[in-house]
């Protein structure tokens, strides 16, 4: 019993409010997009210079000066508008972006944030905007799938991927559960329907219930 | 007083073996591929490249890349689907990378063109990226001290421009181009249009000519 992509991200769009200024990251969070509901008015930034981000333009009508950050084309709402990168990461680091959602390869149970690199000494390191939207932004939810391929852990006590940042993270979404991460450690949100609560915390660790 | 020039190979002519070249782009939106063409044909070498990305695909600053002509890139987001000629590069080690959060790039950038001698920011605290920097805490929040980039030539791409180098953008292909005009000895910039002195709406100039030291028509 899990949750499928869409249904994670239709579960992370109900809790963005009317209002809010979002940053979605490239793969898994991009999603959320689709499941925007059509009444309530949100503004999706991109990092590379747009406020009021829409969707992807019909085919054959893409413009390569209107891109996200992940170089897609994208659109532009009424009322959007285009800025320098000093301006859009002023707006991440200055705290103006009240929700990040981003993913992960671990989170751990204090919030730090593993997400831009494996470690391994084959790969090329790249970070992009990840690092500034974790400090910078007022919320950063992690969204992700609850384990890896290998079905280890990716909530973990401690990372063991380089961090992006330390104590970020207040809110994990997983193809299992919604958890909280407090002072007292994870807490339960919301659980895949007919799931078993203990089922969640063999393969996370200790849960508060709420 | 007139900042356009006459051709792309004229607005580079003078760029030195060894320069500090700020290109602009993110991805290959407003990135400069007619003056990285120019950059390629004047032959200058032992370059180091500022870059949001490490280039796309075969043209614009991958082409650059391709000549073996830069010797270090500094830029945030090097790997993507279509970097397979830095990736080259790279892993045969002849190109040395510096990666930079984006945030802390753009504000490096940033700062040489404001005179500001260094900066904490709070991006990078505690990870790789910050190893073996000053650290600060400052009001109970923990930073690190990064200082600015200064170069000796910035090459944007800009939507509209006029004789006196202001300059308009299209769309998301401002991105990096403001920034970077800012913080070099020479800003070159490409443009679409060249309109007459007045065309620009004064309100809506983004980048005011200042800045702007060559103008190329493509």
């Amino acid at each position: 019993m899990k949750w499928t992509r869409d249904q994670m991200a239709a579960r992370v769009a109900r809790d963005i409010p009317e209002g809010a200024y979002v940053n979605l990251g490239i793969g898994l969070p991009t999603l959320v997009a689709n499941h925007l509901a059509r009444e309530k008015e949100i503004f999706l930034h991109s990092e590379n210079g747009l406020l009021g981000m829409g969707p992807a333009p019909p085919p054959g009508q893409e413009d390569w000066d209107l891109t996200n950050a992940g170089k897609q084309p994208v659109t532009l709402v009424t009322g959007g508008s285009f800025f320098s990168h000093a301006d859009s990461f002023a707006m991440i680091r200055g705290g103006h972006i009240d929700i990040c959602v981003l993913g992960a390869f671990q989170v751990s149970v204090t919030g730090d944030l593993a997400n831009w690199h494996t470690g391994e000494a084959d790969t090329i390191p790249a970070v992009g905007g990840a690092m500034d939207l974790a400090v910078g932004a007022r919320k950063v939810y992690v969204m992700m799938e609850h384990v890896t391929k290998k079905a280890e852990p990716k909530i973990v006590e401690r990372c063991t991927y380089p961090l992006t940042a330390a104590r970020c993270v207040s809110r994990i979404y997983t193809d299992l559960a919604v958890l909280d991460i407090t002072p007292d450690g994870l807490s339960l949100v919301d659980i895949v329907d007919g799931l078993a609560f203990e089922e969640v915390e063999r393969v996370t660790g200790r849960i508060a219930k709420r | 007083m007139t900042k356009v020039v006459a051709s792309a190979a004229e607005a580079v002519g003078d760029i030195r073996d060894g320069a500090t070249i700020l290109v602009g782009g993110f991805g290959m939106a407003g990135m400069p591929a007619r003056l990285m063409d120019a950059l390629i044909s004047h032959g200058a070498r032992d370059l180091t490249i500022v870059s949001n990305n490490a280039g796309n695909g075969d043209t614009g600053l991958a082409a650059l890349l391709k000549t073996k002509r830069v010797k270090k890139i500094v830029c945030s987001f090097p790997r993507q689907a279509d970097s397979y000629v830095f990736d080259g590069l790279f892993r045969a080690g002849e190109i040395a990378l510096e990666v930079v959060p984006q945030g802390n790039l753009v504000e490096r950038i940033r700062a040489a063109g404001a005179g500001i001698g260094a900066f904490y920011t709070p991006t990078g605290h505690g990870t790789l990226l910050a190893d073996g920097k000053e650290t600060r805490t400052i009001d109970g929040r923990d930073y690190v001290l990064e200082y600015p980039i200064r170069a000796d030539v910035a090459i944007i791409k800009a939507f509209k421009a006029d004789r006196w180098g202001n300059l308009i953008y299209r769309k998301a292909a401002r991105n990096f181009g403001p920034v970077m005009a800012m913080a070099a000895a020479c800003t070159i910039a490409q443009v679409d249009e060249v309109v007459t002195l007045g065309a620009l709406d004064p309100e809506s100039i983004v980048t005011p000519g200042i800045f702007v030291h060559r103008v190329v028509h493509i």
